[in-house]
C-alpha cells in the first residue's frame, strides 16, 4: 500500500509531536513506538499504567426494535450467548464463515445508555472491517440494522494504575466491572468506556468522539502515572498474555475450538447451535480436532518468529509458530502456535525451525504473564 | 585507521589485517531494543555481502552482511548476555565480529563517515 493512500488517525498530529516512529497497519499510517522504545512501554504498562491510541479499529452499532430482536440478530453470527448480556455487559466473541473458519474476532457490548437499550456496540479489527462491516450487514434480520461510527476515536488505557489515574478524572470508575461499560463525562466530555483490553492486564477502553480525542488523550497523559505506548509493545504484551492477534494466530482456516476459544461460546449455543459454521463447532466440541493453539517457550534466548516450523523431537513437522517474539515481562522469547492435538500438553519437548536450526523449545501453557483483569 | 561503512549499514575498522565489524549508530537506532544477536563461528570463512549475523529486536530479525570476506576470528561474547550492548554502544563496544580479511580491495567500495552520513541523510 502507498503512502499517500494511508489514512490518519485523530490523534495522528499528537503522535507525531511525542516523537513516535509512525509505520503503516491495516492502512493507517500508527505508532509503533515512542522515543522510550518497546521494551520500556511494555514494562511501563506491566507497572503503571500506558496509552494507547486505537483508533483504526471498526466501531459501530447494530439496531433493532427491541433487545431480543437485535440479539437473536446478531447471534446468528457468532458463537457466544448475548440473549444473556445485562445492559452494559460485554463479550468476546468471533465472527465465523459457513466452514466454521474465524473471519474476524471482535468484542460485543449490550449498551445500557440512554435510546441506544435495544442495541450492541461492536468493536472489530481495524484490518477486518471492511469485510466485516459488510458481511453483519448482508446477514442480519429485516428490521435490525449497523450504524458505523466512522467520527469516534478509540483509546485504551491499560496496567496496574489505570484506575488509580482514570479515578482522578471519573471518581466513580472503580464500581466499572471488567468486562462492562457505560457512559461516563471525562474532563466534561462524553465518553463510552470498557473494563477491557488486550494486554492481560486490568484496564479500560474509552471511545470519544474524534472532536474530543486530544483533549481526552492530553488530559489522561498529563498524569505521571501514564505515558503513550505503540502498536510494538501492544503486540508483546498480548503475546505474553496468551490473546490471539487476527490474521496471525487465527484466521478463516482456523476454528474457535482449534483456538481454544470454547471458554466463548455459551452452553446454550453449543446445543442449540444457529450460527453460521456451528455445524463445525459443534463436530470439533464433541470429537475432538486434530490441531491446538498452544504457547511455546523457546529454551534459548533466540526468539522464534510467525512461520517458523515446530517439530517432534525426530524432526517431523508437527506444527508452526503463529505468533513469536521477545516478552519482556519474561524476559525471554514467547511464541503460539498450532501442534497436532496428541502435543498440545505443557511441558511436551518441541523443536523450532529457526535459521535452518533445530531449537530445543517447550509447548507451555498461556498466558505466559498471568491476566491481571479485575473481575 | 579509520572507520569505514557499508549500504547494509555496517561499520568496519581494520588493523593489521583484521577488521571489527559491527552495525552502525543509525542501524541499531532502526532496530530498536536488540534483545538477541546470532553471530557467526569463530573460523567461519565468510564472503563479502553475504548474511552473517542476525539481530533479533522486539519486533523482528533483522540479517547482518559482512562488507567483507576471510575468517572469522573472534566474536563479541558480550553481547549473548548484554544484546542492548548494541543500542548502547553500536559503533564501539556493540562490535560483533573480527575477521582476518582475505581480500582488501574490497575495502576500497566502502563509505567514509561523510559520505555514510549523506548516504543515510538520503
Amino acid at each position: 500500500m502507498s503512502e499517500e493512500t494511508l489514512q490518519r488517525t485523530p490523534l495522528y498530529e499528537i503522535h507525531k509531536t511525542l516523537g513516535a516512529k509512525l509505520v503503516p497497519f491495516a492502512g493507517y499510517e500508527m505508532p509503533v513506538q515512542y522515543p522510550t522504545g518497546i521494551l520500556a512501554e511494555h514494562k511501563w504498562t506491566r507497572e503503571s499504567a500506558g496509552l494507547f491510541e486505537v483508533s483504526h479499529m471498526g466501531q459501530c452499532s447494530v439496531l433493532g426494535p427491541n433487545f431480543e430482536t437485535t440479539a437473536r440478530a446478531f447471534e446468528m453470527l457468532v458463537p457466544a450467548d448475548l440473549l444473556s448480556l445485562v445492559p452494559g455487559q460485554q463479550r468476546y466473541s468471533q465472527l465465523l464463515n459457513i466452514q466454521g473458519g474465524i473471519s474476524d474476532d471482535l468484542m460485543i457490548t449490550r449498551s445500557n445508555w440512554e435510546g441506544l437499550e435495544d442495541s450492541l456496540y461492536v468493536v472489530v479489527n481495524a484490518s477486518r472491517k471492511g469485510f466485516d462491516f459488510a458481511h453483519i450487514e448482508e446477514n442480519l434480520a429485516q428490521g435490525v440494522t449497523l450504524k458505523r461510527y466512522n467520527d469516534l476515536a478509540l483509546m485504551a488505557l491499560q496496567g496496574p494504575k489505570a484506575e488509580q489515574a482514570l479515578a482522578m478524572l471519573i471518581p466513580t470508575i472503580n464500581t466499572l466491572q471488567f468486562m462492562n461499560s457505560s457512559r461516563f463525562k471525562l474532563d466534561g466530555v462524553d465518553v463510552h468506556i470498557s473494563r477491557s483490553g488486550y494486554t492481560g492486564e486490568d484496564g479500560f477502553e474509552i471511545s470519544v468522539s474524534a472532536a474530543h480525542a486530544a483533549q481526552v488523550w492530553n488530559k489522561l497523559l498529563s498524569d505521571p502515572l501514564v505515558k503513550p505506548i505503540g502498536l510494538g509493545a501492544r503486540d508483546s504484551l498480548r503475546l505474553e498474555a496468551g490473546l490471539c492477534l487476527y490474521g496471525h494466530d487465527i484466521d478463516r482456516t482456523t476454528s474457535p475450538i482449534e483456538a481454544g476459544l470454547n471458554w466463548s461460546i455459551a452452553k446454550r449455543r453449543r446445543t442449540e447451535g444457529g450460527f453460521i459454521g456451528a455445524h463445525r463447532v459443534q463436530r470439533e466440541l464433541l470429537g475432538g480436532v486434530s490441531r491446538k493453539r498452544v504457547g511455546i517457550k523457546p529454551e534459548g534466548r533466540a526468539p522464534a518468529r510467525e512461520g517458523a516450523e515446530i517439530q517432534d523431537e525426530s524432526g517431523r513437522k508437527i506444527g508452526v509458530i503463529t505468533s513469536g517474539g521477545f516478552g519482556p515481562s519474561v524476559n525471554g522469547p514467547v511464541a503460539m502456535g498450532y501442534v497436532e492435538t496428541a502435543y498440545a500438553v505443557a511441558g511436551t519437548p518441541v523443536q523450532l525451525l529457526v535459521r535452518g536450526s533445530a531449537m530445543p523449545a517447550q509447548v507451555s501453557t498461556l498466558p505466559f504473564i498471568p491476566n491481571r483483569f479485575k473481575r | 585507521m579509520t572507520v569505514k561503512f557499508s549500504k547494509d549499514h555496517e561499520w568496519i575498522i581494520v588493523d593489521g589485517g583484521i577488521a571489527t565489524v559491527g552495525i552502525t549508530n543509525h542501524a541499531q537506532e532502526q532496530l530498536g531494543d536488540v534483545v538477541y544477536v546470532e553471530l557467526p563461528k569463530i573460523g567461519a570463512q565468510i564472503v563479502a555481502n553475504a548474511s552473517v549475523a542476525t539481530v533479533e529486536s522486539v519486533k523482528a530479525a533483522s540479517e547482518v552482511y559482512t562488507p567483507v570476506s576471510g575468517e572469522v576470528v573472534e566474536v563479541n561474547a558480550e553481547l549473548s548476555g548484554d544484546p542492548a550492548l548494541v543500542n548502547r554502544a553500536a559503533e564501539n563496544d556493540g562490535w560483533f565480529m573480527k575477521v582476518k580479511l582475505s581480500n582488501t580491495s574490497e575495502l576500497d567500495v566502502l563509505m567514509d563517515k561523510a559520505a555514510y552520513d549523506k548516504f543515510v541523510a538520503g
